[in-house]
């Protein structure tokens, strides 16, 4: 799970910048539709038609970027399954280093 | 036929011709429209209006005479971004469903200079917005093009007017989110308007019967 979200959280950020990028890399807010001029010649007048076209804005950045560190930060809820190591084990393996190094320091205590 | 007959015809067919002409200004072609633009803090709000309509009544042999009405459908009203879109329709600013036409009624022109088929004025009448009235006076440009209609509807036949103006009007003075937003709102709006009114001469009415 926690891998997972991770996962998702890095695609949120490739996907959010890819399709800012793609799209024109707009400063501004995200809109729905470009503005298309057309010039009447007889009146000379610029008549103006909306093309229905997605253009990301800055506010789908971070609506794209937020939700990956919403995604992130929930992956430290859920913590990594342990082993369960054999605890007799573990404390053998603990008590030679600890005798090892009961000498070295009565070494610098000399 | 006497003389005495052919005096009242001629002086009829004279006082028909210069008779001021009205233009209506529902175009065929879509246009019309009206150019809106307010500055904000992150990119400037850039919108238009295409729903157009009125009529203008204008002599060529007297400009200075020109009166008429102009209205924009407030629910035409749209800029590219959605929610900026919701909210410039909503009760809290324009309030379309409230105050459906924004309205220009020009009653006189002041400062007219005419050359060639294009006039200079200073139009002054009253701009409704927001279900406020107010006199406001705006520069405007008229160019009148005569027998031109067919050229942009085929089968008709008539003159064409073209209107443009570009003036500023601040949105507190309309009551709308007076001291409000003025941060992230500019309380001044750039209004652009360029729009083309024709006029259907009587014979070519009969003609394309």
């Amino acid at each position: 799970m926690k891998k997972s979200l991770r996962i998702l959280a890095l695609l949120a950020v490739a996907v959010t910048a890819i399709t800012w990028i793609a799209t024109g890399a707009d400063r501004g807010w995200t809109k729905t539709s470009k503005d298309i001029k057309t010039l009447d010649e007889v009146t000379g007048i610029e008549g103006i038609t909306h093309k229905p076209t997605f253009i990301a804005g800055v506010d789908f950045l971070a609506l794209g970027f937020g939700g990956a560190v919403v995604l992130f930060g929930a992956s430290f809820i859920f913590r990594k399954p342990s082993n369960k190591p054999n605890t007799n084990q573990t404390q053998t393996k603990h008590k030679p280093n600890q005798q090892l190094n009961q000498p070295l320091n009565h070494k610098q205590k000399i | 036929m006497k003389l005495t007959h052919i005096i009242p015809l001629v002086s009829l067919a004279t006082a028909v011709y210069a008779a001021p002409q009205s233009f209506d200004f529902k175009d065929p072609k879509g246009v019309n429209n009206a150019v809106f633009k307010l500055d904000a803090p992150l990119e400037s709000i850039n919108g238009s209006a295409s729903g157009v309509t009125g009529t203008v009544s204008f002599d060529p042999e007297n400009p200075a005479a020109t009166t008429g009405k102009i209205v924009i459908a407030a629910e035409s009203l749209t800029v590219p971004n959605p929610m900026q879109k919701e909210h410039l329709h909503s009760a809290n600013w324009l309030d379309v469903t409230k105050y459906p036409e924004i309205t220009f009624e020009a009653k006189s022109l002041a400062n007219v200079k005419t050359e060639a088929n294009a006039t200079t004025a200073d139009a002054t009448g009253t701009f409704t917005l927001h279900g406020v009235s107010k006199e406001i006076t705006v520069p405007i440009k008229l160019t009148y093009l005569k027998d031109k209609l067919s050229a942009r509807v085929p089968n008709l036949k008539g003159d064409l007017l073209v209107i443009r103006a570009n003036f500023t009007i601040n949105r507190e003075d309309f009551n709308i989110q007076k001291g409000q937003y003025e941060d992230k709102v500019s309380p001044t709006i750039d209004l652009s308007l360029s729009i083309a009114g024709a006029a259907v001469t009587q014979a070519d009415v009969s003609a394309t019967k």
